[in-house]
């Protein structure tokens, strides 16, 4: 049936309307039938609450996962990694493998981190082994770098401690849960100063895992050269790669936009540090991207009426070692963006954070309990390009041929669709290729040079671990 | 057969007299007096041995770079009563045009000195001294008001002198023919047609494996990738400046580039090189040159803004910096039509004890200089290794395209050839473009000027570049000038404007190879 697709959106964002319209599809309201929605994470919530979800129908889709927050909140996506990796030691599997010292030698990506104040004793037991480390906090339930700063006292968290309750993660106090990291304080350094990686990757299924990694991700660049002094733990911009943060410095430059293209990156290291460290690098970004999505994998609710984009914020240290800080979705709104109109979404009144507001005045949008993401609004004319053909090409994946949904279908979109999408992981492939692979391949071990490669879409598949 | 003996040994005499002075020359001293403690030395045969040592040492293969290097920068000598002016442009009309132009440049720098009340150059206080010693890595932050300072000229300006630019001694009437050039430049220089171009880019023929297009994903590694990775790191091996410059023909692959190119240029990293460079850091602390405001607004304006290399910025100070305190540097005028410029103590104007070279280096920047440093930023991060690496690129290739020689790699020729190429190979093109008012060259100027940087992706500028060393030679630019042209044909048939045909190619940053 060639009927238009119609599409409904609670975020007015011009690179997603306009891929819409170049479609020919129809905007209609949420209240009228609908086969796509793009929608914030407020609403994805209500979509799928137990008092006022609805159900979907076959022909419908939605750009998220019911509760995607196991990955996109910050201390349940490291409550999830922690958890499957006990998992894989009890099974004795060689993925678990410590070296010497207790450390994973494959699924240490993500840094030492605790909940606040749930584990705030087990914390000052580790920060006593080593006190001269700094240490990240950072609210749950905040992004663009807001409410994020550094310690290297006790006496700085004091008030976590004396928080005695503890509470579950979805009640009224998670508005202090915090997450307090070992801050990486040796980041590999371009030009003397901090940059990270943000890479997009669209999930279309989590069982079986099926992703993909958009080719062209990027790295965001600090305006302030970096120190790990101690007078400056307090300056945000030698610390914190947030866009929403280094534009209000005074050295942002809005053509740039501070932003470099991961190619450039590979460029650089390959010229500057060779081909094979660099390759194992990119390899090890991979793994962990997998790893993450297989931890979370058993717990999402693979709703066949879902796919979802994660934007990955990745550091690499000074040893090329890279380490998994986050995983936003790119989906709201960002706050004082010029184009940005707010729009209401069908969510329940939010209340405005302590402390929150600031400069923004009252046109900030908050959210208590699932992570504001970072944006779909560009911040450069590149950057919109980008974010475009980001869209554009997610869409091609998600709604094969552009035509009405059927979520029965097998979710194998064909190469020529995936646009500047490579696969990264595709469990069904994966296993078709037998078990003795999993052995074979690790990330840091050398293979054929192009058996774990992110490659084009003429070559095998990405990887050949499971 | 007597002229070529004699005027071989003329060269090896030359050669010779420029090694002796050089650090090289002191090393192989050191050396051999060294290797008398050596069992296989023995005193009946000293020389032999000697030389025995030195090949088995590599230390041969050394002084096979430099002498390699001397060659390839140094023109050779040409008639015995020639004299220096002709080694630094045999045509006297050319000569005469690149005085007036540089006239014209410090005419420019004084009166802007005058206006701001500016001094060329003055010694810092000390605690300047102090805070720009603290603030030497990042010197891209809190920077002077630049906004009363404007680039001394710019690419366009240089175009008009070279439009102008006529043979005195040429008359081609004043009738029109099929051969009348078409274009801008208007001077008489040979320049190479495509069999001559096929000939002597013949390593870049369609045949022959190039990195960049024969190493894309869709072609397996096997036919290409691995075996010609191999040899680059044979050559490594080997050290042999003249076996890199052959190799990099085909492209250089990124994680041996910056050792090739090093090799190629004869760089290396000796504590010497590191002290002078240090040296030449204290002399910025110690003394402000007017030129430092050109430079930092010169970065301000084009490095900064770009996507590329923006990261680097506090890199371009220091080499920028020191660059034009570095009066090593002046050497290279005794091949370079230009002539640096001079200055005047205070108030001794034109007593010759007096005079100085201003800036110390000779070479005044214009508007998008810095951005000849910029992509060595990706391969060096050491900053004395890049400053070395800079200079050489400069005082070897860079200096050709912004003075008025005769050269065939000079801009003069390169936009003849560019011209040319364009005019005989697409014609309708070139009378098209003509008519709309876009000359093709008011566009592909700034392109060749800046030898493509900021123009292309980093990646692939620097496989040009890994050509212009290959072939010692920067005839490649206009080559590639003339291509995106014929890429953009189509396109550009349509347009009607001269900002039309910009716009046209300014996609050339994301095109093809």
């Amino acid at each position: 049936m060639a009927g238009k697709v119609k599409w409904v959106t609670d975020i007015e964002k011009s690179v997603l309307i306009n891929n819409f319209e170049k479609r020919g599809w129809v905007q209609v309201t949420e209240n009228e039938d609908w086969n796509f929605y793009w929608m914030s994470v407020q609403t994805i919530r209500n979509v799928f609450s137990v008092e006022t979800g609805y159900r979907l129908s076959d022909d419908q889709i939605v750009n998220h996962f019911p509760n995607h927050y196991e990955l996109t909140r910050k201390d349940l996506m490291v409550k999830n990694i922690k958890r499957y990796r006990k998992e894989l030691e009890k099974e004795g599997s060689p993925l678990a493998e410590k070296d010497e010292s207790g450390k994973y030698l494959y699924l240490d990506f993500v840094p030492v981190t605790y909940m606040l104040p749930a584990d705030y004793n087990l914390f000052v037991e580790e920060f006593r082994k080593s006190p001269s480390s700094t240490w990240i906090m950072k609210p749950c339930g905040k992004a663009q770098g807001k409410g994020i700063f550094l310690i290297n006292k006790l006496s700085q968290i004091k008030k976590w401690s004396r928080d005695s309750k503890t509470s579950s993660f979805m009640t009224q106090s998670t508005k202090e849960a915090y997450v307090i990291s070992l801050y990486i304080n040796n980041p590999l350094l371009i030009g003397g100063r901090k940059f990270d990686l943000r890479l997009y990757v669209l999930v279309s299924t989590y069982r079986p895992l099926r992703c993909y990694m958009y080719k062209l991700g990027f790295c965001r660049f600090c305006t302030v050269k970096y120190t790990p002094s101690t007078s400056e733990l307090d300056n945000m911009f030698v610390h914190l790669t947030n866009v929403a943060i280094q534009k209000h410095g005074e050295d942002y430059n809005h053509i740039h936009g501070g932003k470099w293209t991961v190619n450039n990156l590979r460029l650089y290291l390959e010229s500057t540090r060779g081909k094979e460290v660099t390759g194992k690098l990119f390899d090890e970004i991979h793994w962990i991207i997998v790893q993450s999505l297989k931890a979370v994998a058993p717990v999402m609710n693979n709703d066949k009426h879902c796919f979802e984009c994660y934007g990955y914020d990745i550091i690499i240290d000074d040893k090329l070692k890279p380490w998994l800080i986050e995983v936003p979705v790119p989906c709201d709104l960002a706050p004082g963006h010029p184009t940005a109109s707010l729009r209401s979404c069908p969510a329940p009144t939010l209340r405005p954070q302590a402390g929150v507001g600031g400069d923004e005045g009252g046109r900030m949008r908050t959210d208590d309990q699932v992570n504001a993401s970072p944006s779909l609004t560009s911040s450069t004319a590149n950057d919109r390009i980008l974010k475009y053909n980001l869209i554009n090409d997610t869409l091609n994946i998600a709604v094969p041929n552009g035509e009405i949904p059927d979520c029965k279908w097998n979710k194998s979109p064909p190469r020529e669709v995936l646009g500047n999408y490579e696969i990264l992981y595709d469990e069904e492939l994966a296993q078709g290729d037998g078990a003795d692979r999993e052995l074979r391949s690790r990330p840091g071990q050398s293979l054929g040079p192009k058996g774990s490669r992110l490659r084009d879409a003429g070559r095998t598949v990405l990887t050949t671990w499971k | 057969m007597l002229q070529e003996e004699s005027d071989l040994s003329l060269i090896i005499a030359q050669i010779v007299q420029k090694l002796k002075g050089s650090n090289l020359y002191a090393q192989l001293e050191r050396q051999a007096w060294a290797s008398l403690q050596r069992p296989e030395i023995k005193l009946e045969s000293l020389k032999e041995d000697i030389k025995e040592f030195f090949k088995i040492s590599g230390w041969e293969k050394k002084l096979q770079n430099a002498v390699y290097s001397e060659l390839s920068v140094f023109p050779l000598p040409s008639h015995p009563a020639a004299p220096p002016e002709h080694l630094k442009e045999p045509l006297v009309y050319m000569r005469k045009a690149q005085g007036s132009w540089e006239k014209r440049i410090l005419k420019s720098l004084n009166s802007m000195c005058t206006e701001l009340s500016i001094p060329l150059a003055r010694k810092r206080p000390v605690g300047e001294q102090k805070e720009l010693l603290n603030k030497w890595n990042e010197m891209g932050t809190d920077e002077p008001d630049l906004s009363l300072f404007r680039p001394v000229y710019a690419p366009k300006d240089f175009l008009e002198v070279l439009i102008n630019l006529r043979n005195p001694n040429y008359e081609n009437g004043d009738s029109l023919s099929f051969r009348t050039h078409l274009g801008l430049i208007q001077v008489p220089l040979k320049v190479k047609d495509i069999p001559e171009l096929k000939e002597f880019f013949v390593e870049l023929g369609l045949t022959t494996g190039q990195l960049g297009i024969d190493d894309s994903t869709q072609v397996p590694p096997e036919l290409f990738e691995n075996e010609h990775v191999r040899i680059g790191q044979k050559v490594l091996t080997e050290q042999d400046s003249a076996a890199a410059q052959q190799y990099i023909r085909q492209g250089s692959p990124t994680a041996l580039r910056a050792e090739l190119w090093a090799l190629i240029l004869n760089i290396s990293s000796h504590p010497e090189d590191i002290l002078y460079y240090e040296q030449l850091k204290t002399n910025v602390i110690q003394h402000d040159l007017l030129v430092d405001s050109l430079i930092y607004k010169d970065v301000k304006l084009t490095a900064s803004n770009d996507d590329y290399y923006f990261v680097f910025e506090d890199y371009l100070y220091q080499v920028l910096l020191c660059f034009s305190r570095d009066t090593s540097v002046l050497s290279h005028f005794a091949y370079n039509s230009a002539s640096p410029p001079k200055s005047y103590i205070r108030g001794k104007l034109g007593l010759e004890e007096y005079a100085v070279f201003y800036p110390p280096n000779g070479v005044i920047p214009f508007h998008g200089f810095s951005m000849y440093v910029a992509p060595l930023c990706f391969l060096y991060h050491e900053p004395s290794k890049l400053y070395q690496i800079f200079r050489e690129m400069y005082v070897r290739f860079f200096f050709r395209l912004h003075s008025i020689s005769s050269h065939p790699s000079g801009i003069v020729s390169l936009c003849l050839l560019f011209e040319t190429l364009l005019q005989t190979y697409l014609p309708q093109l070139f009378y098209h473009l003509r008519e709309i008012g876009a000359q093709p060259l008011r566009i592909s100027f700034k392109w060749m000027v800046r030898a493509f940087s900021g123009y292309l992706a980093t990646d692939q500028l620097l496989l040009l570049w890994d050509r212009i060393l290959g072939y010692n030679s920067l005839e490649i630019l206009a080559v590639l000038a003339a291509a995106v042209f014929a890429f953009r044909a189509v396109n550009l048939m349509e347009v009607t404007s001269l900002a039309a045909a910009e716009k046209c190619n300014f996609i050339l940053k994301i095109a093809a190879y």
